[in-house]
């Protein structure tokens, strides 16, 4: 009793995917630059292989985040990747500890009702096959919530599920054959031999009463192996490539490597460790306030896996980020978006079925552009000398009270800058980045340079949160880049801006591009204390709404772009503060229309409390360095 | 037994409606919830198309309503109407049921407020000024800058809250682009070295003389008109408005340094004829104005049998209009006590 | 027959029947909001780029609208994509929308042209 023809079909797909997913990794580590190559080498060595143990158990095990945000939901992944993990270690040990003999294949520990239906009579063993029994009985209910939800999504509290495709559900067929087909092959057996604990045996002997067991065991054996091994050979084909996939992706993040802004291995591997769990469908504002739900980041990433034209996908987003915040994987979809939004750079291999298996990518050669510039007609290069240089921003000249306000602050704080915009100027290059065109965004990334450079300012003040993004992160300057909120903090904290409090209520709205993009959440908040008293919102930090206005989405309407607005705006304003406060012209741009509550920009309502003392210009020197903001990275 | 008729506004309709029904033998009261009647007339100078004194409507308006069977009550707002069997109840903010046999609304408009056209810099700027506010300067006869200066570059900025899907208003107002041309003359006439700028997208002079004062506002008083709609205004050091506009007639963009700025703010469904279209279940268009049965034979008659519009609450109107508009209402009005009674 | 001169001079006529207006239909089919524009100028007013040199959407689209499709090939890639003109629309345009289908479709064309 050693050996039975029936685990073929298991012991087969069980080698091919463990050969595969080795050989995947090496594929991938082979990708990967030679930067990367040693972050992960130095990380699988040092501190970052036991955090990534951790994560690998509180996450993919126990799935943590998402039994945080959605219990149900992660209740049903938790029964799933926990319970079967659990079932295969207790069914590896059982096999070691009551088998015929130590480390056994691991067809024996999957199948050891079969070898050992004797197993389970008495005492110790007893106890063991309840564990068996308790583990099956955890997976199934999660198999239970997995059935419902595919046929109503409602149940498990989510409002969207993702749509599949044929080999996806060949997949989930397998998937949902292999315990229910354990459990009545194991029901089976127990009531052949009169075995079994709470649930096979009570079950075995129910269908004793009618059925002919011993003859019905034997092909739900069959079953079993023929179902798990179809399911570990499409495996690679389908979504559930994320179980072997997400493992490599946490010891590759926890070793610091990130998508960076072009494709490649990385991207590869997030793109596979996507589950379609479904949650960055529902925190999308696009689903929320306009229906729309065929663009989600879970769609985006199935879209590149199966080698379709995601341009449409890509292009319909806000790029507000809070997919990537709720993303119980932490992927980095919104800079994958970004990725996906360019030219492509590779294009994948034909759609044979070797390359299903193994996707190639070719890269595309980049065609020369003789070197003419788009933007060869902006003018010569003219700076005046200044310490501080103030960038409103393009969107700023239309909300001309911010404008005001913030030159009404660095007059009253005794700041020696220069206007840089005054006139008008050339814009940051963040919206052609948006919108996938990075040469023409680094043609006016190197003029702006060319300005902020000759003119020896050490500091950059911005009062637009996207140029602040693109100013810190995609320009290579020397100089210390504040959103004006920084700033404006830092002048108080220096004690050159007196203020007096407004005794007015504040909500703080915090704009996509600042908060979740650029990771700046402190400093508006603490400005705003400082002048009125701060209502927090369920919506605070990474849980902010996008306002709806932004420049990510060239696709929707303005009616969309509005609906979307005005949902926020109700839900932000709903306990009644006297100004919903910002930190971004286009934000307030977007909220005045369509609420009745007063929006205005932390400048304007530091501006208003401002206690004008005359300043004897001695004062701003010092003041300079912030800490670095929190890394993030695109 | 006399009818008795609330009227809710005591504007220009409101107090033609009540004179009208009193005359027609209805005992009238007339709410109006600020501290005087008249409405905007009163606080506008002169009139187009004739350049006629307002005062003079104002003084035939409230000779109107000196009547007997009329009550007025003002600084009273109007929170509920219901109906009751055959008559209605009017709740007032200072406590008061009045029964009434029939109803007309004429709660009439509001001035776009400009401050939501950030971008002009109305309440950001010193001398970005409202058309209202334009109209108070002619009464006082002093236009002045803030520092006492008198202008003599002077824009206009046409269509502020009219026609813009950005504040929410597609419609047009139809009485800014005249308002702008008669407030232009009226500038030259004061300050005859003053040069002054209209900013339209169109010229929509559609009213009885209006073209006729359009093309003596070019004549006579060298008025410019320049095709564009404004983008934005910012400020220089000398405290000129630098005006951005694309002069699409010669296909460039233009900028010019202005002493003032005057917006010619468009005309809103009134915030109080909003609450009472909540209150008492009334339709009102995509546009916020109340919507009448019929755009051409019921443009007075609501959907609550019984309550009957007047005048600007329905859709923006000049004075002739809304006089004309207001009369009808009192037809609309009588037709329905007499059917009731018989 | 004998030419007596009066033949006007073709390029300054917009040649509406023989014009090819593929392109605006290309805009409009992926973006119906092509249509609403009023010509007020408020975009170009508050071009960024038309602060340095001749780019104005609300003449482009005009010209792409009559076909005269030559003027607008080259220009339109003057744009930074900066988002004011959409802020200030008064019809509520996807003007960026339009700029970047435009430049799309003339780099199709290109691209077939070769």
């Amino acid at each position: 009793m050693q050996f039975d023809p029936f685990v073929i079909p298991f012991n087969i797909g069980l080698y091919f995917i463990l050969i595969y997913a080795v050989v995947r990794c090496v594929l991938w580590f082979r990708d990967l630059s030679r930067a990367d190559k040693l972050r992960l080498q130095r990380g699988f060595f040092g501190r970052p292989f036991a955090k990534s143990l951790k994560e690998i158990f509180m996450e993919s095990l126990i799935h943590r985040k998402i039994l945080k945000s959605n219990f149900r939901l992660g209740y049903m992944h938790m029964s799933l990747a926990f319970g079967w993990f659990l079932l295969i270690l207790f069914g590896t040990i059982e096999a070691d500890i009551f088998g015929t003999r130590h480390l056994n294949p691991p067809y024996k520990a999957i199948f050891f009702k079969f070898f050992n239906p004797e197993h389970g009579r008495n005492g110790i063993e007893a106890f063991y096959a309840f564990i068996m029994d308790f583990l099956l009985a955890f997976i199934l209910s999660g198999l239970l919530l997995a059935v419902i939800k595919r046929f109503s999504s409602r149940v498990v509290g989510m409002k969207k599920t993702t749509r599949l495709k044929t080999l996806d559900k060949v997949a989930l067929t397998s998937l949902w054959l292999i315990f229910p087909s354990r459990l009545l092959a194991e029901s089976f057996t127990s009531a052949a031999y009169d075995t079994g604990s709470f649930l096979t045996g009570s079950l075995g002997s129910v269908f004793a009463s009618f059925l002919p067991v011993n003859e019905l065991a034997y092909p739900f054996w069959w079953l079993y192996s023929i179902s798990l091994g179809t399911f570990f050979i499409l495996l690679p084909l389908t979504r559930y490539m994320h179980i072997p996939t997400e493992l490599f992706l946490i010891f590759a993040r926890n070793s610091g490597i990130r998508t960076g802004d072009h494709y490649g291995a990385f991207t590869e591997i997030q793109t596979y460790s996507c589950s379609s769990c479904g949650i960055c469908i529902d925190t999308c504002q696009l689903n929320l306030s306009t229906g729309i739900t065929d663009i989600q980041s879970a769609y985006l990433l199935k879209g590149i896996r199966n080698n379709e034209d995601v341009k449409d996908i890509a292009n319909n987003c806000l790029m507000c980020g809070r997919c990537d915040q709720n993303c119980p994987v932490g992927i980095e979809l919104t800079p994958i978006r970004m990725i996906m939004r360019r030219e492509p750079e590779t294009k994948s291999g034909d759609n044979g079925f070797f390359e299903k298996y193994f996707p190639s990518h070719v890269k595309i050669p980049v065609p020369k552009t003789n070197g003419s510039l788009v933007y060869g007609w902006l003018p010569a290069v003219k700076t005046t000398k200044a310490e501080v240089l103030y960038f409103a921003g393009c969107m700023t000249h239309l909300t001309p009270a911010i404008k005001k306000s913030m030159i009404k602050i660095l007059d009253a704080a005794g700041v020696n800058y220069n206007f840089m915009d005054e006139e008008g100027g050339v814009c940051c290059g963040r919206p052609l980045m948006l919108a996938g065109k990075y040469k023409q965004a680094r043609e006016l990334i190197n003029y702006n340079s060319k300005i902020i450079k000759q003119s020896g300012a050490n500091i950059l003040v911005t009062s637009c949160p996207i140029c602040y993004k693109v100013f810190r992160e995609s320009y290579y300057l020397n100089i210390d880049v504040y959103h004006h909120s920084q700033f404006i903090n830092s002048l108080i904290n220096e004690d050159v801006l007196r203020l007096r409090f407004l005794r007015k209520k504040i909500t703080y709205h915090s704009p996509c591009e600042l908060g979740r993009r650029s990771g700046v959440y402190a400093e508006p908040k603490e400005v705003l204390k400082h002048v009125g008293r701060l209502q927090l919102t369920r919506h605070e930090d990474e849980n902010a709404y996008c306002c709806g206005g932004s420049l990510g989405n060239m696709h929707i309407s303005y009616a969309q772009k509005k609906k979307i607005a005005s949902d926020a705006a109700k839900d932000l304003t709903r306990n009644n503060p006297d100004i919903l406060a910002t930190a971004c012209p286009l934000c307030k741009k977007t909220f005045s229309p369509v609420t009745e509550t007063p929006v205005a920009d932390i400048a304007e309502i530091v501006a208003e409390a401002i206690i004008l003392s005359h300043p004897d210009k001695k004062n701003y020197s010092k003041v300079i360095s912030l800490k670095e903001p929190v890394d993030i990275s695109e | 037994m006399k009818n008795k008729v609330i009227v809710i506004g005591g504007g220009t309709a409101g107090m033609e409606v009540a004179g009208q029904l009193a005359k027609h033998d209805c005992t009238v009261t007339l709410l109006e919830r600020s501290a005087e009647t008249g409405g905007h007339v009163r606080d506008w100078y002169h009139l187009f198309p004739d350049r006629k004194d307002s005062r003079e409507v104002i003084n035939y308006l409230e000779n109107l309503i000196r009547h007997k069977s009329i009550s007025l009550f003002t600084d009273t707002d109007v929170n509920d109407i219901v109906r009751e069997n055959d008559f209605f109840v009017v709740r007032t903010s200072d406590g008061k049921e009045l029964q009434a046999d029939a109803i007309v609304v004429s709660t009439g408009f509001d001035l776009f407020r400009s401050e939501r056209k950030e971008e002009y810099g109305y309440g950001i700027y010193d001398n970005v000024i409202s058309s209202a506010d334009l109209e108070k300067m002619f009464r006082n006869d002093e236009i002045k800058l803030q520092n006492g200066n008198i202008p003599s570059k002077i824009g206009m900025v046409h269509c502020v809250g009219s026609r813009d899907e950005k504040v929410g208003n597609v419609y047009c107002s139809k009485l800014c682009c005249v308002t702008a041309v008669k407030q232009a003359i009226e500038i030259v006439k004061r300050i005859p070295e003053a040069k002054v700028f209209c900013f339209y997208m169109d010229i929509r002079m559609g009213g009885a003389l209006y073209e006729e004062l359009y093309k003596e506002a070019q004549q006579d008083y060298g008025v410019n008109f320049i095709r564009g709609k404004v983008s934005e205004v910012s400020q220089d050091i000398d405290n000129k408005l630098i005006t951005k506009v694309e002069d699409t007639l010669t296909g460039r963009p233009l900028k010019i340094g202005l002493d003032m700025l005057v917006l010619m703010a468009g005309m809103e469904m009134a915030e109080s004829g909003q609450k009472i279209a909540l209150s008492a279940e009334l339709d009102t268009g995509e546009n916020r104005f109340f919507k009448a049965t019929d755009l051409h034979y019921g443009s007075n008659k609501s959907n609550k049998n019984g309550i009957f519009y007047a005048g600007t609450c329905t859709a923006p109107m000049n004075i002739t209009e809304t006089i004309s508009h207001a009369r009808a209402a009192v037809i609309d009005v009588i037709d329905y006590l007499n059917d009731r009674s018989n | 027959m004998s030419n007596f001169g009066f033949t006007l001079l073709k390029a300054r006529r917009i040649d509406y029947d023989a014009n090819d207006r593929s392109i605006a239909d290309f805009i409009h089919d992926n973006e119906p909001s092509f249509r609403w524009c009023i010509e007020c100028g408020c975009c170009s007013a508050t071009c960024t780029s038309g602060n340095y040199i001749g780019f104005s959407l609300r003449e482009l689209q005009i010209l792409l609208k009559r076909g005269e499709n030559e003027e607008v090939k080259e220009k339109i890639f003057n744009c930074m994509l900066c988002g004011k003109c959409i802020l200030v629309c008064p019809r509520g345009v996807n003007t960026r929308n339009v700029i970047a289908l435009a430049q799309e479709a003339f780099k199709n064309k290109k691209q077939h042209a070769v």
